[in-house]
């Protein structure tokens, strides 16, 4: 038996009156069929991936949001290039007392006042294309790409991490149930009621004065994956909790009885016959994760417990160019903007894909709203 | 019920003993610098720290270092290492600005999360729908410090509509308001957004229900039958929601609004303890904080029984 014939959520029922009225599937002939095409079961219309994926092609909009986030990251990646051959400077490289020779003009980079250059676009041959970071007179638009990195690969990195962990302890704690369960169960509980902002904060601070060694890992105080390590466990129990929800339903199901009659171990079961059963649920939640993780980073770099200078990430932009807000506002608007707009990608796909991998949004109202999912709303 | 209080009543207490050792432990067994050398000063001799380290009880075992600070929080006598100031004091005089923060905040948030998720659903895949969705979603996108930044540098430093940050008491109404206008926006906007989302999907959920085609069939009216039957069923995962935000906020949770604002709350002494490392404060406001969650958890178990009769207590408590 294929497990994917017993997913529940991302076939839709047809005729699924939800899916209906939230006009995923209303005035949309085709769809109709295809959902009805499947009910059948002749297979004539691809497994639930394959419906999946012809509802998210048709939502313009989250393409659309995939495009532009693919846009940002490609951008960051060619940091380096655009540091090399247009800027000709490097994120940290400093020009306080330089001075821009620009047509018959000359223009100081940062004025005696302290009031650093503002953007020049590409009247100096792409130099300070975004203008200068303050009194330190670094390239804004280098600092940028190069802070996108930092904030991109902590985004995503975390979200692999929370995954993962969150996995294993549900499938743990959902499969043995019993003890494993409870201890499972209450860790999280524990980290639940840890405020996520103050957890992380400690752990940040801690961690950023004296950087970590456990075992053989030694990571420097200012490396980036302690930010990336810490924002991965702390966000953890919400992902693993509605999983956990979803693995003590998908216990009683036929196909588990099934496997278990054929003599499966419990590994087999577990990652076999349960966990494709919830890639669905874990492919939207890690998408929407990516962008809590952004805007958590940025929170705790803006507090001082995440990257730390002279690395650049765009929580720690916003928080240096806060410190000019009324003279040189654009500093906290430009980084913001980027964080804005990526966050805004990742939610807007991650919609997009939740409508199309479970109509009836399951993933997102669980009976009880504790399990609703948090992720959704960023540290503030 | 009674059985199901006292459960639970149980288990915060487990809970918060936990948090309180994983704090003690993040703080004791990632040592970042000698508490000692900070309270004896700049120019401290080994002897002085040495002192000092005996006077504060740093020469204990952890256990007994554990048990000390326990009693100090709970005593209220607890000492912060920096300024030598009453924390459990301190966290009083902050509690109505963070209050004031809160509740204005959730007034906000809940008004408008409701409106709009409302509106949304009532004309669902229509051009209002389409656009309060992309509003929301840029709400819910909008990193709570940049909207604070924008919000300050175009209303008290462009146009000088509102003065810039602190927090007056509310024996001064017309300048409360006023100096929480900014604050309030900032918290509530992303709120906002991710309500009406919560509560777009729960109505929709709810239409399709057969006691809605049920009302509609005895000839209800469309308004009639979408707020007296639809909506009324739809808040209950709001209003669980929203215990549980506001059990956040209320604990000091809005750890960012109030240092941008520099309201002197919960929020801003938890930013401010952390910074400095002071851990008997990062100890007490911890407690404080995840005392909060956990009594909105229990209290949101409790409504959330209240408002749909077929939960009963003691089976959803997992």
């Amino acid at each position: 038996m294929s497990p994917d014939s017993e997913k529940p959520g991302a076939a839709a029922v047809p005729g699924d009156p939800g899916a209906a009225a939230r006009g995923t599937v209303t005035g949309d002939p085709e769809l109709v069929a295809e959902v009805e095409g499947e009910s059948g079961g002749d297979g004539r219309q691809g497994g639930p991936w394959a419906i999946a994926w012809r509802r998210l092609r048709r939502n313009k909009f989250a393409l659309f949001a995939l495009g532009v986030f693919l846009l940002i990251v490609i951008c960051c990646l060619l940091a380096p290039v655009w540091a090399d051959n247009v800027a000709h400077t490097g994120p940290n490289t400093t020009h306080t007392l330089e001075k821009l020779h620009e047509g018959g003009e000359v223009k100081e980079v940062v004025e005696p006042s302290g009031k650093a250059i503002g953007p020049q676009f590409f009247s100096a041959g792409g130099r300070f294309f975004l203008g200068a970071d303050g009194h330190l007179g670094r390239d804004e638009m280098v600092r940028l790409l190069y802070g996108g990195r930092s904030s991109l690969f902590i985004g995503i990195v975390a979200a692999i991490i929370t995954t993962i962990l969150a996995v294993v302890l549900a499938l743990l704690s959902g499969f043995y149930g019993g003890w494993t369960d409870t201890v499972i169960s209450r860790g999280m509980d524990v980290i639940w009621a840890f405020p996520v902002v103050l957890l992380s904060l400690a752990l940040g601070i801690v961690l950023a004065v004296g950087g970590l060694e456990l075992g053989p890992i030694h990571l420097k105080s200012s490396s980036l994956w302690i930010p990336t390590l810490i924002i991965g466990v702390v966000y953890t129990p919400y992902m693993a909790r509605p999983l956990r929800g979803e693995i003590f339903a998908l216990r009683e199901k036929e196909f588990i009885e099934a496997a278990v009659a054929q003599g499966a171990g419990p590994a087999r079961i577990m990652f076999l016959e349960i966990l494709p059963n919830l890639m669905s649920t874990i492919i939207v939640f890690f998408t929407l994760n990516i962008a809590n993780n952004m805007l958590l980073e940025a929170v705790l770099s803006y507090l001082g417990a995440g990257v730390q200078p002279p690395s650049s990430s765009w929580g720690t932009m916003i928080s240096e160019g806060f410190e000019a807000l009324y003279s040189q506002p654009i500093l906290t608007i430009i980084p913001g903007t980027a964080i804005l707009l990526t966050v805004l990608s990742v939610n807007v796909f991650g919609d997009g894909l939740r409508d199309a991998l479970d109509p009836k949004s399951k993933v997102r109202f669980e009976a009880r709203a504790g399990t609703a999912d948090p992720d959704a709303i960023g540290p503030v | 019920m009674l059985r199901f209080l006292v459960r639970r009543i149980l288990g915060a207490i487990a809970v918060l003993f936990a948090i309180s050792v994983l704090v003690f432990l993040i703080f004791n067994i990632v040592p970042a610098t000698n508490p000692a050398a900070r309270i004896a000063g700049k120019n401290a001799t080994p002897q002085l720290i040495k002192n000092v380290e005996h006077e504060w009880g740093f020469d204990k075992s952890l256990p007994a270092q554990y048990w000390t600070q326990m009693k100090l929080i709970f005593t209220g006598e607890v000492q912060s290492y920096n300024a030598h100031i009453n924390v459990d004091k301190r966290i009083a005089e902050g509690i109505p600005a963070t209050a004031s923060l809160c509740i204005g905040a959730a007034i906000i948030w809940l008004s408008f999360g409701i409106l709009f998720g409302y509106l949304s659903a009532v004309r669902s895949g229509g051009w209002l729908d389409r656009g309060l969705t992309v509003l929301a979603l840029i709400g819910v996108s909008m990193p709570v410090f940049w909207l604070a930044s924008i919000l300050l540098y175009y209303f008290t430093f462009k146009i000088e509509l509102f003065p810039a940050s602190g927090y007056e008491p509310l024996s001064n109404p017309a300048k409360w308001a006023s100096h929480l206008i900014l604050p309030w926006i900032s918290l509530a906007v992303l709120f906002a957004g991710f309500y009406s989302r919560v509560l777009r999907s729960s109505m929709l959920d709810v239409m399709n229900e057969d006691y809605v085609r049920t009302a509609r069939a005895k000839g209800l009216s469309q308004r009639r039958v979408m707020s007296k039957h639809v909506l009324r069923n739809s808040l209950i995962p709001v209003i669980t929601l929203f215990g549980l935000d506001f059990g956040v906020l209320i604990g000091g949770g809005a750890i960012v609004t109030e240092s941008l604002f520099n309201i002197e709350g919960v929020g801003l002494f938890t930013a401010e303890a952390l910074k400095q490392q002071d851990f008997p404060s990062i100890m007490a406001v911890t407690l404080f904080g995840a005392f909060f969650i956990v009594l909105f958890n229990i209290f949101v178990d409790i409504a959330y029984a209240y408002l749909d009769p077929r939960i009963r207590l003691g089976t959803t408590a997992a």
